[in-house]
């Protein structure tokens, strides 16, 4: 079993590396909200992180919700997507985080998305921290694991 | 492949790879022809750079956060300043500067060199692009060579190439530059040969000057001139200039010095030397198969290549007279010295005095005739004053642009706008006008009894403090609704300005709100800093650009306010006319002279009226909203507030204190409501147009170039315009 966690968290952290983008998926007043975000993972997955200017709604919805699930996939809009692509769900807490305190996980970010460094800058954009709970891992159509991070 | 070639290595790394310029170089070498000692940084270098860096991605979010189509010239020209600014602020991958250091060192030494664009198809046979990529004279030393050569690789994404982009099929993920490394010819004697005179085929041009040809590709040393026999190189004629200066190499730079007695008095070449240089470009023609564009210098009595390219390269055969007339909006320090004498010494001064004298004129007095013929008179004399300020004001302006380059380049700032910060403050006319404004206002704030008479429509006597104030406003500023290129005619007077000074006085006094830029930065150490870019010997220049970049920034502001002022003697004119037109009192063949005149038969334009909004605007199946316009951030800072769409100079004149100024462009004759306003929002874009730079002044939020503002955001909706991400967000309510 241990082997099998050890090698799932593998293919997620393969997953993250490979992709840009996530769905963040954030709610207010008992309506869900979806929306993309450039993201990156430390390397024992615990925690993800992406950047938002504070007036968009995600931010609206962070701050006032933290609970938040994000989404992950490698579909290619193909037919076969539905048995090759992997998608990954994962569900945690969302704050923000200082950009100054947390210059290393800034870093980290950076490393993945360069361009976004200027973005960072702005005192109106928002690190922000999401501290994973669990992971779902989709495969092969319904092949579904869960795995948890922290309890 | 080496990443630094020598000429003799050029031919078998490929065009493709060391660019029309470095090819071109081997090819006349090849032929026994002198070159000056060329080296070569291939475009395998620039890749790697960019890739390595992820320097590619940063440039690709740039350049696609607008489509080109939709961006003015002034955007375009910000696009570049951020793009170089990222080639100067990314340092190179180690490894890649181990490499280059190693062969420059060896190479050049501590040897003053020339650091110049090669990019594949610039200088090819089908179409050239001189003067769209960056060279640098007299750089030295390894790390200034590795700086420059970032800053040309930069230079495939200048203002000018991302204006020609198509024509130059410039693509992020295709476009390469190769740099073109040359030791520095110490000429006494340069200059261009055009094989084929543009202007008379049968004819080739010899343009020279004593020392360095810098001078002359930028203009600001007249050469001698030889017009020769195409066929023959017999000289048809030779024009000579005032020969008073040349251009020669100074530690660092390049720098301009008086010729002596005896070379003021003699041209730079013998005939003996002008056939030699004709022979030489004949050569030249014969080895590319068409006339060439050669710049050549003289070391002694060797004639030494620069540089040869097809003579399409005098220019662009596309009709596009705007960007043409863009291109040469690149002035030289030395052009906008002369420029800046001209205007302050001349043009400004002379403008007053004719606003003046026009308003010294007593129109009431005039026959109709005579009114008839002093509108057409201030007429030309305004259209004369619009032909200076496109041919003199608006170059003019680019001193600020060649500032903030030599800043950044002296100072590599994380923000390439931070040299911004050194120029505002600088007394713009609007900003004393506003001041005024904030006097007056004063006035009422503290005054109860003034304020009840203001309110009830009764004007305090002639001799009391506040009307005598508002006269001399109003002398000299005029009365606000007259503004430049709107077609607006001035027909408030007094009452309009008394309206907009009660809406002032309901804000609280200056100085206890927006006193300047919470985000200021210590000006003294930025000047600190940008001085300690030069060395001691290139401070003055540093100096006198600062004060001419200052004096750019300054007057791009008060230019159009004495235009304006022209502009409005002009509508004083037109005015009294209508007024006679529709006075019962004017006799009948006045009145029919009047009606035929061309600038009278025409009705004032009425005013605007806002676009009634959509009937059926609530129902759901119409509901539409823009939620967020990204723009241009241009002034930082984060305000909320209810957004005022400004179509009309009369709607400015309604404005309420904290609401955000939404409009196609502010004209600096309307800034004055700026200090009212608690953000700005342009649709015309550029980090230096008008509004941003009285927003700066001011410390507001400010986005510019934000596309189609005006239809995406509602009038009196509450919106939040984030000036340090450039993000417009329209508030709605649930989901």
């Amino acid at each position: 079993m241990e082997n099998n966690r050890k090698q799932t968290l593998e293919q997620i952290a393969a997953l993250f590396a490979s992709q840009d983008l996530a769905v963040l998926s954030t709610q207010k007043d008992n309506q869900p909200y979806a929306s993309l975000v450039a993201f990156a993972a430390s390397s024992d997955l615990a925690h993800l992180y992406f950047l938002t200017p504070t007036t968009t709604r995600k931010y609206d919805h962070l701050t006032a919700n933290p609970p938040v699930a994000i989404l992950v996939n490698d579909s290619h809009n193909e037919a076969d997507d539905i048995y090759r692509a992997v998608s990954v769900t994962g569900t945690g807490r969302a704050a923000v985080v200082d950009k100054v305190k947390e210059k290393d996980a800034l870093a980290l970010f950076l490393k993945k998305h360069p361009h976004l460094k200027e973005f960072s800058r702005a005192p109106t954009t928002a690190f922000i921290c999401v501290a994973m709970h669990r992971y779902y891992m989709v495969s092969r159509f319904q092949n579904v694991v869960e795995l948890e991070i922290t309890p | 492949m080496k990443p630094v070639l020598q000429s003799r290595e050029f031919p078998a790394a490929g065009k493709d790879q060391v660019g029309g310029k470095a090819w071109c170089l081997a090819r006349i070498s090849g032929q026994g022809i002198s070159i000056p000692k060329t080296w070569c940084v291939p475009c395998a270098v620039y890749q790697d750079f960019i890739s390595q860096t992820r320097l590619r991605d940063r440039i690709f979010l740039e350049i696609n956060r607008k489509p080109f189509e939709q961006m003015r010239w002034e955007e375009i020209w910000d696009i570049a300043l951020r793009i170089r600014n990222l080639f100067l602020t990314t340092p190179l991958p180690p490894e890649i500067r181990k490499d280059l250091a190693d062969l420059i060192g060896s190479y050049c030494g501590e040897k003053p060199v020339a650091v110049r664009s090669s990019a594949p198809g610039e200088d090819g046979s089908a179409a050239s692009f001189a003067g769209l990529h960056e060279s640098f004279i007299n750089i030295s030393g390894t790390d200034d060579i590795l700086k420059h050569i970032r800053l040309v690789w930069a230079s495939l994404y200048s203002d000018a190439a991302l204006l020609y982009r198509k024509k130059l099929g410039l693509d992020i993920h295709t476009s390469r530059m190769a740099v073109v490394i040359q030791e520095l010819i110490p000429s006494d004697r340069s200059g261009i040969f055009f094989g084929v005179n543009p202007s008379d085929a049968g004819e080739s041009l010899l343009e020279a000057v004593y020392g360095l040809n810098q001078a002359l590709v930028d203009g600001d040393i007249a050469p001698d001139r030889w017009h020769l026999r195409r066929s023959s190189g017999r000289i048809i004629r030779h024009e000579s200039p005032v020969r008073d200066r040349c251009a020669v190499t100074v530690p660092g730079g390049v720098a301009f010095t008086d010729l002596s007695p005896h070379q003021a008095g003699t041209p730079p070449l013998k005939d003996g030397e002008v056939r030699q240089v004709w022979e030489t470009g004949k050569q030249l023609e014969t080895l590319f198969d068409r006339p060439q564009d050669v710049e050549w210098t003289f070391l002694g009595d060797r004639l030494i290549i620069l540089q040869s390219r097809p003579i399409t390269s005098t220019g662009f055969t596309d009709t596009d007279e705007k960007r043409a007339w863009y291109l040469t909006l690149h002035r030289s320090y030395e052009n906008l010295q002369a420029l800046h004498e001209k205007i302050t010494r001349d043009l400004i001064p002379e403008m007053i005095a004719e606003a003046e004298r026009l308003g010294r004129q007593a129109l009431a007095d005039l026959s109709a005739e005579d009114l008839c013929r002093e509108i057409e008179e201030r007429q030309k004399i305004y259209d004369h004053w619009v032909s200076v300020y496109w041919a003199d004001f608006i170059p003019f302006a680019h001193g600020i642009r060649l500032f903030g380059q030599v800043y950044n380049d002296a100072v590599t700032p994380e923000d390439p706008y931070e040299f911004m910060a050194l120029l505002e403050k600088t007394g713009l006319k609007s900003m004393e006008r506003n001041q005024l404004l904030e006097e007056l206002a004063e006035m009422i704030r503290s005054d109860a009894d003034l304020r009840n008479r203001l309110e009830n429509d009764l004007a305090p006597g002639p001799d009391h403090p506040f009307t005598r104030l508002l006269d001399t406003f109003i002398a000299r500023f005029g009365d606000l609704s007259c503004t430049t290129g709107s077609g607006s005619e001035c027909q408030y007077g007094a009452p309009a300005v008394i309206r907009l000074l009660m809406e002032f006085a309901r804000r609280p006094a200056a100085g206890t709100k927006k006193s300047g830029s919470p985000h200021q930065r210590d000006t003294a150490v930025l000047k600190e800093q940008y001085m300690a870019g030069f060395p001691a010997h290139r401070r003055k220049f540093a100096q006198d650009l600062l004060h001419l970049g200052r004096e750019s920034y300054r007057l791009r502001d008060d230019d159009n306010i004495h235009l304006g002022r022209i502009e409005s003697r002009l509508f004083e004119a037109v005015q009294e006319g209508r007024r006679r037109l529709g006075d019962p009192a004017t006799e009948e063949k006045d009145r029919e002279m009047l009606a035929r005149f061309p600038a009278l038969s025409a009705a004032p334009a009425a005013p605007k009226q806002p676009e009634a909004p959509a009937a059926d605007e609530t129902a759901a199946r119409r509901w539409y909203r823009s939620r967020q316009i990204v723009g241009q951030p241009a002034g930082p800072g984060i305000a909320t507030g209810t957004a005022r769409l400004v179509k009309t100079p009369q709607d400015l004149l309604s404005f309420k204190q904290g609401e955000i100024l939404v409009c196609q462009g502010v004209d600096p004759n309307m800034t004055f409501v700026i200090p009212l306003a608690s953000a700005v929002v342009e649709e015309r874009g550029g980090m230096l147009i008008h509004g941003a730079i009285i927003a700066r002044e001011y410390g507001l939020p400010c986005i510019t170039g934000a596309p189609r503002a005006m239809q995406l955001i509602q009038d009196g909706t509450r919106i939040t315009v984030d000036g340090y991400l450039g993000i417009i967000t329209s508030h709605t309510k649930g989901l």
